[in-house]
């Protein structure tokens, strides 16, 4: 199998990699919104200190 | 046990070991789901009806089963909070609804991605796809009614009588299939005898499966441990690192 066949997933690149685009968002959004929400606490709670 | 139990549920210690664990689960996840792609998008061979759109699957039936996978763990943790009143439980409920509410909407979307090339159509209002709607507006009327209250720990308690209520959805998509005659396929994994799938199709499904298992435990520690600082930010512990931080 070629790169060029990965890719066109038989005729259905259009429906498959959407699926797993928004896969991939899915999963590095729950994670990227709890870190940045930690970082935000300590930068607040350290402002509050001084 | 139970003290053990009692131990682990304290804040602090909580917030300290489920830090240590991240990093060992974040590497499972990414070997599991390395494999599980590969398997899945690679070596699975396409199927001899639907060719390559089949393995949207592969995120597809994960996605579901967390969905409801992740309800059943909002609401059982949401009724321990309610009855034993442990804080730990109260937190881990909530901050299971905006993940399992995430992979909901993922299991419709990519539902959606497979039924257009192989039912014509995006949706359909079948009993499957409907009660897996039902249950995406369950997690937002979690979220919402949490974000309604000011009090966490009445929102705590408010939710998890929400949740315990709406528990009642999961074997109505559960059985869905088999109840009423739907559009949508009946169960091909989780059923009485042999799957009716072949290996090389389905390993890479239940590699995937397991590695959706694992983020969500590494997305529920991540939130759990923030909305634990958030609501213990005046306890000694929280100060205590804050100072640390500060030093």
């Amino acid at each position: 199998m070629s790169v060029q066949e990965f890719f066109h997933m038989g005729g259905y690149a259009f429906y498959v990699w959407p699926a797993y685009g928004l896969t991939l968002i899915v999963l590095l959004v729950n994670i990227i919104i709890p870190v940045m929400q930690r970082k935000q606490f300590f930068v607040k709670a350290l402002k509050k200190k001084r | 046990m139970m003290k053990f139990l009692h131990k682990f549920s304290s804040p602090p210690y909580f917030y300290s070991i489920s830090g240590r664990m991240l990093p060992w689960l974040t590497a499972l996840f990414l070997v599991l789901l390395a494999y599980g792609l590969y398997g899945g998008l690679v070596t699975a061979p396409a199927d001899y009806q639907q060719g390559d759109s089949f393995r949207i699957i592969y995120v597809h039936v994960p996605a579901a089963w967390m969905s409801m996978f992740i309800y059943m763990v909002m609401a059982v943790s949401g009724g321990i909070g309610l009855i034993w009143r442990i804080k730990l439980a109260e937190i881990v409920s909530i901050s299971s609804a905006p993940i399992g509410a995430s992979f909901t909407l993922l299991a419709l979307v990519t539902g959606s991605l497979w039924g257009k090339p192989m039912w014509g159509t995006w949706w359909v209002w079948d009993a499957r796809l409907t009660s897996e709607l039902i249950l995406l507006f369950l997690y937002l009327g979690v979220i919402g009614l949490y974000g309604a209250i000011d009090d966490k720990r009445v929102a705590s308690k408010a939710i998890a009588i929400l949740a315990l209520v709406g528990v009642v959805n999961i074997p109505i998509i559960h059985y869905s299939v088999e109840w009423w005659n739907t559009l949508h396929q009946g169960p091909t994994v989780t059923k009485m005898d042999k799957p009716s799938i072949h290996v090389s199709m389905l390993i890479p499904l239940l590699l995937m499966a397991l590695s959706f298992n694992v983020y969500y435990f590494i997305a529920l520690i991540q939130r759990t441990r923030v909305e634990l600082l958030e609501r213990e930010r005046n306890s000694q512990w929280v100060r205590n690192m804050v100072r640390e931080i500060k030093q």
